[in-house]
């Protein structure tokens, strides 16, 4: 049997650290079961008997927060063997309040003293061997950073495991306290299977715990019993049980310091100086500006983006230009070409349309190829006669005369499979199933990546808690952390790094509020189809792409609003009683180790929803029963696909959005895989007529082109991002929750931009109307409704 | 009853005790919020709330409508 070793200490005393440094990369990253609380464990390095378990940064045993309880269960439930409980040097008052509380669960504990470094540097002094006479526990003073004292503590936690003696705490309280908890014991602890939890216990039944009390299975009888003691104590000492308890620790730890800690004259620290410039009242504000706008230029605007297009478009696409050497020459050289050729081409279709050659100046189409929304441009003969020669004395500039050309993934399987005769469909299932699946994953990877670098080095450095401090005034209006703000602007150009930006949230519920709510906002993705709508239905309004933007922000807020007076959200808001830590530079090995720790959960947890889905979905739209039985379709045969079929099945649910066709319902659906895919869908699907816009704009009214808008911008994000909120959300019920909210709010938003929309652009009122109305007026009634979990 | 909402930036002030109950309370008592202990108000967040105090040698940030529940001393 090993030996297992548990870390608790407070957020920002240098555990992860310490545990890094201990485990080294044999670690195990996950969850707490069901719980959004981030799980670590890992094996001692060198010696495989010994696993070592981080638990969450706590400040406290208290009952009341997620990453509380979790730590408490795992204490009480699992009895680790040893408990390393780390303390931050340069706030020893605050670290041992923890101290006092894990001293009373019956487990051995050493206690390591971080950050002497910084303890040393500022002159202080602290008495470790008194402290540890004091306490009554072995304490090692530790660097985890420059990795001081690290087999020292492990050793001694070693020792303290196999000897199997928890140390009784020697803090004792005030003498009726202490005869209450006597009280206790013998009505309801004597028999306990552990002796060494009766203390934990007397305590926690004492501060009236409710879930210790319902642990043990307390009968009413003996808990009022229990209530007469804590009264009686209550009444002596003039206070509640909670503030009696919590201030005698606090009272014992103030004469422990005053024995073992010697303070250099205080004057202001680096840390301060940072902060009266970085929180100014002042420059507070355009400081954050500045720093968002980094982290977003750099993650999103440019760095990401590269990386994310690299990834998507050369290794998932056709290929890539070895270190991008190359690659500019050949974009001018094919640009060049494809001009030339694009007025070739125009030239050749005014002929077979006309039946004679131009005398004159001509006009030829040009589809962009993102939105294939087409514009006429006007060419003279002497434009044709020149780009005629160019076509013909160029070739097409092949991207492997520029550089060195990698191919990308899909081509290198395709040639493969064509070399091996593979069979049309299963190369298809390679191809679009397998190998776009996959990329579908691994696409994102790069940017998250970027993204998790700056989070990583904002967290550690202390800005973080900087950030919601500036930003809380304004998010927890809407049930949201000040920290909300990064997952929102990153969701601006990507909603899945903008999911896993919400791991920064400390409270449980501003993290699932925000998970919920983060992809509202349009994500670069859906651009294409955002500028598709505008061009097709409304002739280019400008107004169309700012609105995307306001409907995402006004259904966050409305969002938020509503649903924290819903049972999902019930309860007191976490309190924002939060620590601003003192500013330090982090370590490069962290920072990195923290970005792939995210990057790689993302894979491995999202990767298979992501995956299949976009399988099933390839499959659908591929095949399908047409004329000559079932059978593997062509490109534009999607009409007789299944998936056209499951549209036309289901068209019905938007009869009242007004785009209850199938066209409309195909192309949401594809939009799952990836929002630009609307775009495509519905040009294959439009492509007939020749007139991918105007077929569009024939088949929506300016209300109904809204309400298709408003619903796929609001709607389920896509696959890639679902697999980024199951990562997150860490349950399947939270996972359907928010996946059932999106969609029934963007259908909600729908109605009511079709049916009120309606009477705007002169179709009238009618029944629709009222129903239009009616679901304002449930919107309305959800915001303003009285709270009714909210206590008073 | 003055609480520590009333309290200005650069005072220095010392609680009486902590109101209320439930998981607000025990946070602020935890974090090291308890009778007697003195407090520094250090500034107020740009956008007017929360408010950044210093107590035991740290810097905590806490919402107005939490330091509410804080009563502090009359006359010190």
């Amino acid at each position: 049997m090993g030996i297992r070793i548990a870390l608790a200490g407070n957020p920002n005393c240098g555990k992860t650290t310490l545990f890094n440094a201990l485990t080294g990369s044999n670690q195990f990253v996950g969850n707490w079961p069901g719980v959004t609380v981030e799980y670590k464990e890992g094996k001692y390095k060198g010696e495989k008997e010994v696993t070592i378990v981080d638990l969450p940064g706590i400040y406290s045993l208290s009952p009341y927060t997620l990453e509380e309880v979790v730590s408490r269960n795992y204490l009480i439930d699992e009895r680790p063997d040893a408990i390393i409980n780390v303390i931050d040097g340069t706030n020893l008052e605050r670290n041992l309040y923890l101290t006092t509380q894990i001293m009373e669960v019956g487990i051995p504990v050493v206690v390591a003293i971080n950050m002497m470094d910084v303890v040393e540097k500022n002159g202080d002094k602290i008495n470790t061997g008194k402290l540890s006479e004091e306490i009554g526990v072995p304490v090692v003073e530790i660097s985890a950073l420059k990795n001081k004292g690290l087999s020292d503590i492990v050793n001694k936690a070693i020792d303290a495991a196999k000897e199997a003696k928890p140390q009784a705490p020697k803090h004792r309280f005030n003498g009726s306290v202490e005869h209450a908890f006597a009280h206790i014991e013998e009505l309801c602890l004597h028999d306990i299977a552990d002796e060494n939890l009766q203390r934990w216990y007397s305590i926690k039944l004492f501060e009236r715990d409710e879930k210790v009390q319902e642990k043990l299975g307390l009968s009413q009888e003996v808990i009022s019993h229990i209530e007469k003691d804590i009264q009686s104590c209550e009444q002596e000492l003039d206070d509640d049980a909670e503030s009696i308890i919590t201030g005698e620790r606090y009272n014992y730890i103030g004469t422990i310091i005053g024995d073992c800690v010697k303070k250099a004259a205080v004057g202001l620290s680096s840390s301060d100086k940072i902060d009266r410039v970085l929180t100014n009242r002042w420059l507070a504000l355009p400081i954050f500006a500045l720093v968002m706008w980094l982290v977003y230029y750099i993650s999103v605007t440019t760095v990401g983006t590269w990386a994310t297009d690299w990834a998507n478009d050369g290794v998932f696409g056709d290929g890539w230009h070895l270190f991008a050497i190359g690659s500019a020459d050949y974009n001018d050289a094919a640009e060049e070409f494809a001009a030339n050729q694009i007025i070739v081409d125009g030239y050749d279709v005014y002929v077979e349309e006309n039946g004679t050659e131009p005398t004159g100046d001509f006009e030829y189409p040009v589809e962009d190829e993102e939105t294939l929304e087409v514009t006429y441009e006007t060419a003279s003969l002497e434009d044709y006669e020149a780009a005629k020669a160019y076509v013909e004395s160029n070739e097409e500039p092949d991207p492997a005369n520029y550089g060195v050309w990698v191919p990308g993934v899909p081509v290198l399987v395709g040639n493969l499979l064509e070399s091996l005769n593979v069979n049309e469909i299963v190369s298809g299932l390679i191809l679009d199933g397998i190998v776009a699946g996959v990329g579908a994953v691994l696409g994102f990877v790069p940017q998250i990546f970027v993204l998790f670098i700056f989070l990583a080095f904002l967290e550690s450095c202390g800005y973080m808690a900087r950030v919601a401090f500036i930003m809380d005034r304004i998010f927890r209006r809407f049930g949201l952390s000040g920290k909300s703000f990064i997952p929102m602007l990153i969701g601006t150009g990507c909603g899945i790094p903008g999911i896993m930006a919400s791991r920064t949230i400390e409270s449980d519920r501003d993290r699932k509020m925000t998970i919920m709510t983060t992809t509202f906002i349009p994500c670069g993705a859906k651009l294409p189809f955002i500028a598709m709508v505008a061009g097709a239905i409304f002739g280019g309004a400008s107004w169309v792409a700012p609105s995307a933007y306001f409907l995402g922000i006004f259904a966050i807020i409305v969002s938020g609003v509503m649903l924290k007076k819903t049972k999902l959200f019930a309860g007191d808001p976490a309190p924002f009683v939060m620590e601003l830590p003192a500013y330090h530079w982090p370590t490069l090995g962290n920072v990195l180790r923290s970005m792939w720790e995210r990057g790689w959960s993302f894979i491995k947890k999202a990767g298979t929803i992501i995956l299949l889905s976009t399988i099933v979905v390839w499959f659908t739209t591929f095949f399908g029963f047409t004329a000559d039985g079932f059978r593997m379709l062509a490109e534009d045969e999607i009409d007789m696909s299944i998936l056209a079929s499951i549209g036309k099945a289901f068209a019905w649910i938007f009869i009242p959005l007004g785009f209850g066709h199938w066209e409309a319902t195909v192309a949401s659906i594809t939009g799952l895989v990836a929002k630009e895919n609307i775009v495509g869908t519905l040009g294959i699907i439009y492509s007939a007529s020749g007139d991918v816009y105007g077929a569009m704009n024939a088949a929506f009214t300016a209300a109904s082109g809204f309400a298709f808008l408003a619903f796929n911008l609001l709607c389920a994000p896509c696959f890639a991002a679902m697999g980024a909120i199951k990562r997150e959300m860490n349950s399947a019920k939270w996972f359907w929750t928010a996946i059932g909210y999106q969609c029934g709010f963007a259908w909600v938003i729908g109605l009511i931009s079709y049916q009120v929309g309606k009477v705007f652009t002169g179709e009238g009122f009618t029944v629709g109307t009222i129903f239009g109305i009616a679901a304002i007026c449930i919107l309305i009634y959800g915001i303003f409704r009285k709270d009714k979990y909210k206590a008073n | 009853m003055r609480t520590l909402r009333d309290a200005r930036v650069g005072e220095t002030v010392k609680v009486e005790k902590v109101a209320g109950e439930g998981a607000i309370k025990r946070r602020i008592m935890d974090m090291g919020i308890t009778k007697n202990v003195e407090i520094y108000i250090r500034k107020i967040a740009p956008l007017g709330d929360p408010v950044e105090v210093t107590v035991r040698g740290y810097e905590l940030s806490v919402r107005k409508s939490d330091a509410e529940m804080v009563i502090l001393k009359e006359g010190e």
